[in-house]
């Protein structure tokens, strides 16, 4: 674009002849190093293009010299971070569950190594904390359905709930009403009779006499003639604090009517042994875990 | 048109007659002080300047001394600091100055600073931030001319280009010979020289971060680290790059502190200064005779050029406040050296202002205004900084806690209808001795706390064992048996070091639905 000439008075440097409220923008010329530092960077790219991949292909892209892939660098990367956990993983492998929580090294690593585990495998229904959500158990409350002693969480990773790999752990809750079992007015006293063993105030007009008698024919054999349940059965204690669907009376309706019987899956095979053995103590390190 | 024209104050328009013994033929920067005319604009501003090249002249005087003194102090410090011993006792290293990066710790005499006290640093930029505002409103750019690392190194480097190559002149002669083998031979020894003191600054660089008498003996047996060699041969490349042939190109190209000095500066710095109401008009020592025998107006300028010749930067102080000075008063030795061989007053270049050649030519005495309102601030919020510091130092604790609630779930229900919160605390020791910390948990009735995964911890005692200057995290639950809670209650974690009773407390909160 040509312009006017015009140089500043003070520096005697040529001026761009563009002009902002009365300030003018001088136009000095850059050091010729800095060129020269430019090209430098030209010519350093070009050994970029042949060391690295770079050209785009038609399916593909020029492959550098170093034959350097992304895919392979990180798998590279994964190798050298397990060659150095190596000696804890064939520590873990080693010890028993009581030993690795025994020794305060071995557990420390068992819980680093356990919660990015759990973050990618449990968080989607047990939570990112553990707090667990309705139907799926809060895992650092001290009730424990089938047992939250180091083998049986251990157990319940490797097998899952009542699935075909589990042998023991298959006991659901009989939908007393769906099947007919129960009539509509027993399920109703049954409920409220429920919840007086936890303590939970019910209606004035609720029928406890009928509740009683039909919770000793249909509940007691699961769930103890005293209600505090029975942990081979899975069957939840009814007289504590904790309701995995929550204890307002038209969830416990719900429940009698249609049963329950959440699925955990079975973890053995999905994950490795020293991954299931470093979640277990993630588990029973959260808060819950039973001696 | 020449590149040279870019820059057209730099162009001879009227130098007026050689002074004795002039210099070789070889373009260098003149100025003359009037004003306009301006040089014709040439067809097209060049896109690119070539440097040139600048051929500082040995000098004498009180601020060469001083350069010399204060180069001295700041290198001796510089290469030698890694070597003072300071005794801290077993288990810690007794280098005085010392970055431990492996160990993550920061030590400088009795200072010792953890990763997590790198806010100390900000005390220290903040104040070597006013300092240098400082040292501005005082004496403009003192720091770029005798402190500055950059400064420092260059005025090595050319001290060194003068003893192999001879002075200014003998060296451009030099230049423009042809290429005999003594010519060689020298330019061979200068960058030799060179790159060893670059070497020795690298060298010296790397002994900051490691125990300096061991690691001088492993890399002289080529045992050090490859991250050693590698540092050495960085700094030895940009010392060498920006001391031998960078030079005041860093400050008038890459700098910042030139511009951001030239807004902070106001009248009553201190800066170098031609004082042209005695200067001019300048001229040649026989024409300026003659014309005060006529009892014309002269000045004491004679034009001879000896500050342009002996600037590091290569700048011409006659045209007053520029951007390249870097006010290391050079320029006053040569022309003191100069005034007294004609017999004039001292200081016809010197530490002064515009403000002050303003009020003389008024009649008016000259005036220096150190105490001002900006020196008073600097001043003031450096001292503040200062004692906010030292404050911090003396307060700082040997032991402390930190704690993180649990945010999912905040709170946690129990079989027998109590609430469980659960906490991350973390315990810090900075002793260099194991000590064991009572954990106290106040400002919760009904309630007991466990640790979770710490072996040994079930005894009621609650001690946690932390090892020599070291942290250790621990997990642990507060169990609330209390019938109601409010939905939170602020509650206090408390650790007692059971040797010595020294505490360190933290608060957080106990959450309830």
């Amino acid at each position: 674009m040509a312009h006017e000439r015009d140089i500043d008075a003070l520096t005697g440097t040529a001026t761009t002849g563009r002009e902002w409220d009365g300030i003018r923008e001088l136009n000095t010329p850059l050091p010729r190093w800095w060129l020269w530092l430019f090209y430098l960077t030209i010519i350093w790219s070009i050994g970029y293009w042949i060391a690295y991949p770079s050209w785009p292909l038609v399916s593909s892209s020029t492959v550098g010299l170093l034959n350097w892939q992304s895919r392979e660098a990180i798998i590279t990367d994964m190798d050298a971070l397990k060659a150095q956990r190596g000696p804890m993983v064939e520590r873990l492998l080693k010890s028993s569950l009581a030993e690795i929580a025994a020794d305060e090294n071995l557990s420390q690593f068992a819980r680093a190594q356990g919660r990015p585990v759990f973050l990618e495998n449990c968080a989607p229904c047990h939570g990112t904390g553990g707090g667990g959500a309705r139907g799926y158990p809060n895992l650092l409350d001290d009730e424990w359905l089938w047992g939250g002693r180091l083998e049986d969480i251990a157990l319940t990773i490797r097998d899952g709930i009542r699935t075909p790999q589990s042998k023991e752990r298959q006991g659901t809750m009989p939908a007393f009403g769906r099947d007919g079992i129960l009539k509509r007015p027993e399920i109703e006293a049954v409920a409220d009779y429920t919840r007086t063993l936890a303590g939970i105030a019910v209606e004035s007009g609720a029928n406890l006499e009928l509740g009683k008698k039909v919770y000793a024919e249909a509940c007691a054999n699961c769930h103890g003639a005293d209600g505090r349940g029975k942990r081979e059965l899975g069957a939840p204690n009814l007289t504590d604090a904790i309701w995995l669907y929550g204890s307002d009376r038209a969830s416990v309706i719900e429940g009698l009517w249609n049963g329950r019987g959440g699925m955990m899956p079975a973890w053995a095979g999905r994950l490795d042994e020293s991954t299931i053995k470093a979640l277990t103590i993630y588990v029973h390190t959260l808060g819950g875990g039973v001696r | 048109m020449s590149l040279a024209t870019a820059e057209p104050r730099h162009e001879p328009r009227d130098a007026g007659p050689a002074p004795a013994g002039a210099e070789p033929a070889v373009v260098v920067p003149v100025a003359g002080r009037s004003p306009s005319p301006l040089p014709e604009p040439d067809e097209e501003t060049p896109l690119y300047a070539a440097r040139r090249k600048i051929y500082p002249q040995a000098v004498h005087g009180t601020y060469r001394r001083t350069k010399w003194a204060m180069l001295a102090v700041t290198l001796g410090i510089y290469y030698l600091l890694p070597f003072v011993r300071w005794d801290r006792g077993p288990n810690a290293p007794s280098q005085a100055v010392l970055i431990d990066f492996p160990n993550h710790r920061f030590y400088f005499f009795f200072i010792e600073i953890w990763p997590q006290e790198v806010y100390y640093l900000t005390g220290l930029l903040i104040i070597a931030a006013m300092a240098l505002f400082l040292m501005n409103a005082v004496a403009g750019r003192v720091w770029c001319g005798y402190l500055c690392p950059q400064t420092v190194w260059t005025d090595l480097f050319c001290a060194i280009e003068r003893w192999v190559e001879g002075d200014r002149r003998e060296h451009m002669l030099r230049e423009r010979g042809p290429w005999t083998t003594e010519r060689v031979a020298r330019l061979g020894l200068k960058h030799v020289l060179w790159l060893m003191v670059a070497w020795w600054t690298g060298g010296a660089w790397v002994l900051y971060f490691a125990d300096a008498p061991t690691l001088v003996k492993d890399l002289a047996t080529f045992q050090a680290p490859f991250v050693a060699y590698l540092w050495i041969g960085i700094l030895t490349a940009t010392t060498y790059a920006l001391a031998g042939h960078m030079r005041e190109q860093v400050c008038t190209y890459m700098c910042p502190w030139p511009r951001i000095q030239a807004a902070l500066t106001d009248e009553h710095a201190l800066n170098v200064t031609y004082r042209y109401d005695r200067g001019e008009p300048r001229g040649s020592i026989k024409k300026n005779a003659a014309l005060r025998e006529q009892g014309a107006p002269v000045g004491d300028c004679i034009d001879c050029l000896q500050c342009v010749y002996v600037c590091p930067t290569g700048v011409d102080i006659r045209d007053g406040a520029n951007l390249g000075c870097i006010q290391c008063g050079l320029c006053i030795d040569a022309c003191d050296t100069v005034m007294t061989k004609i017999g004039r007053p001292l200081r016809l270049i010197a530490y002064d202002t515009d403000l002050n050649i303003k009020r003389r030519q008024e009649g008016r005495s000259a005036q220096v205004r150190i105490v001002r309102a900006r020196t008073l601030l600097y001043a003031a919020v450096i001292a503040v900084t200062g004692v906010v510091m030292l404050y911090a130092l003396a307060s700082r604790t040997t032991e402390s806690i930190s704690v993180i609630h649990d945010r999912n779930p905040v709170f946690v229900r129990l079989a027998d209808g109590s609430l469980r919160n659960g906490y991350t605390i973390r315990i810090v020791n900075k002793q260099r001795v194991t000590r064991e910390f009572a954990l106290d948990i106040r400002g919760l009735a009904n309630a007991s706390h466990e640790f979770i995964g710490v072996p040994g911890s079930t005894d009621g005692r609650r001690i946690v064992e932390v090892g020599p200057d070291q942290t250790r995290e621990v997990r642990m639950v507060v169990t609330s048996r209390a019938a109601s809670m409010p939905p939170s209650t602020p509650i206090v974690f408390q650790i007692t070091d059971v040797a010595s009773g020294l505490q360190a407390q933290a608060n957080d909160y106990f959450r309830a639905p």
